[in-house]
């Protein structure tokens, strides 16, 4: 039995699942700042989307269709490259942001996820019957009563679904900084690859882990669908 | 900033290599989207056949595919699939060094990766079918097969179409992570273009315009099929 735990403790692949768990962290710090603020600004720019104002309605579809119709690795690189071959972003504040990895990969998570998650908000103001916003100007609520207590409430719980499922491709997309030196979870599999030359146990350990976190990140979704549909729960 | 005299076509620009490499990123794109949608017809056939080993087997690979990022699959596949595939060579007495080029090694990948997206598209719309048609086909006489190709394939072809284009758009934006393999495509030509012209911002814009131009030009094409497809129905 000892000689089974030890030989399983010399494995390469229970090495590496320590070595790569240290990348934990900085994967997770990604998330932390880029989710909620991609989050906020989704639901602003879903309601820039449906609002009546032509000009910014017409701005933000057309930044969402850019963002949608190219690749993230593409917006990555054109943040972390593109950016810093500029002079004069280069000389201007901007560029205490743009030189670290870690930025450059927040700002392209960022734009990318407010582009998927104004369009899945847009969805869920545009499902809302006319008849629950009626019976709230009814009762004298003003325009901002109104999208506080009734409009978002009702939108965000409709989408939480698909907005779950943005949630599970962006702790996936975090791989993808790694190619922009940050030494996240993919980024030390890969320099252990390299060490090591052993491909399968290196990767093996990171997807692993990144399934781990996607099931915490499904449980998480899964609490706040229950949360927020009282009505749909069996028995209370 | 912007170098517009860097993308003539011809020796002075690189109008040609983006072109090459385009069609390249087309090319892989339909290879693996084709291999993708055979895998996903025996996943979809391995989940709906009343069989508890196949199903766990195709929920775990879905599972697994679709929980770990596109980039660890396609290294895997690539640093990984020569030895699979030397190991397979061995059983068979072959024992030569074997190496896969870079466009079967990211047809394998994307596939892989597109399959368990397109499984569940394609699963969702077998399910919408009625089982009373099946069973009414199967009154008239007619034989799997036929019951196969006359009666499922062209209603989950017509339900599916949306997903399946969708499921597109993805494969096609998930193609330009197979430029870590060294395959030029459009992703792969815009970074060695930049590293020679010292201009990443040109190559990367004219990147992403061409991904742009791709799957707008696709979308067009899929909501073309869409109304074709579903000709007598009321959508």
């Amino acid at each position: 039995m000892i000689e089974f735990l030890t030989s399983i403790q010399n494995s390469l692949i229970y090495k590496n699942f320590f070595l790569v768990l240290s990348g934990l962290d900085n994967t997770i710090l990604l998330l932390l700042i880029s989710l909620p603020l991609g989050f906020v600004l989704a639901l602003l720019f879903a309601l820039g989307r449906v609002s009546k104002i032509a000009f910014l309605s017409r701005t933000i579809a057309s930044y969402i269709f850019v963002i949608r119709g190219t690749p993230l690795l593409v917006q990555i690189y054109l943040i972390y490259f593109g950016l810093g071959s500029v002079k004069f972003i280069r000389e201007s504040f901007l560029w205490y942001a743009l030189k670290e990895p870690f930025w450059c990969g927040v700002i392209a998570l960022t734009i990318n996820t407010v582009a998927y998650g104004a369009e899945i908000f847009r969805g869920g103001i545009q499902s809302i019957e006319k008849s629950q916003v009626e019976s709230g100007l009814s009762l004298g609520f003003g325009k901002f009563l109104l999208l506080r207590k009734i409009i978002l409430p009702i939108a965000i719980r409709k989408v939480l679904p698909s907005y779950g499922n943005e949630l599970i491709l962006m702790v996936k997309a975090t791989s993808l900084v790694s190619l922009t030196t940050y030494m996240e979870m993919t980024g030390i599999a890969r320099k252990i690859m390299a060490k090591t030359f052993a491909p399968v146990e290196a990767f093996i350990a990171a997807g692993i882990l990144y399934l781990f976190l996607n099931f915490l990140m499904v449980q998480f979704v899964k609490y706040l669908e229950w949360k927020y549909n009282p009505h749909l729960r069996l028995n209370n | 900033m912007f170098k517009f005299d860097k993308l003539v076509f011809g020796d002075a620009g690189w109008g040609d290599e983006f072109l090459i490499a385009t069609l390249m990123t087309l090319l892989v794109s339909i290879l693996s989207m084709g291999l993708g949608l055979f895998l996903a017809i025996i996943t979809v056939w391995a989940k709906i056949i009343q069989n508890r080993i196949t199903r766990f087997i195709a929920n775990f690979y879905t599972t697994v595919i679709r929980g770990v990022p596109e980039l660890l699959v396609i290294y895997l596949i690539f640093f990984g699939g020569n030895a699979v595939v030397m190991s397979i060579a061995k059983v068979f007495g072959y024992n030569k060094y074997i190496e896969l080029n870079a466009l079967t090694i990211a047809t394998i990948a994307i596939a892989v990766i597109s399959a368990t997206y397109s499984s569940e598209v394609l699963r969702a719309s077998y399910l919408s079918i009625s089982k009373g048609q099946i069973e009414a086909a199967k009154a008239l006489g007619m034989n799997k097969f036929s019951i196969f190709f006359k009666v499922i394939s062209p209603q989950v072809i017509r339900h599916a179409l949306p997903g399946i284009g969708n499921v597109w758009q993805i494969t096609l934006k998930d193609t330009s992570l197979i430029s870590v393999t060294g395959l030029v495509e459009i992703m792969r030509q815009s970074r060695i273009s930049s590293n020679v012209e010292h201009s990443p911002l040109t190559f990367l814009i004219t990147a992403a315009i061409l991904y742009l131009c791709l799957t707008t030009i696709s979308g067009r094409v899929f909501k073309t099929l869409e109304v074709n497809y579903s000709k007598g129905f009321s959508t």
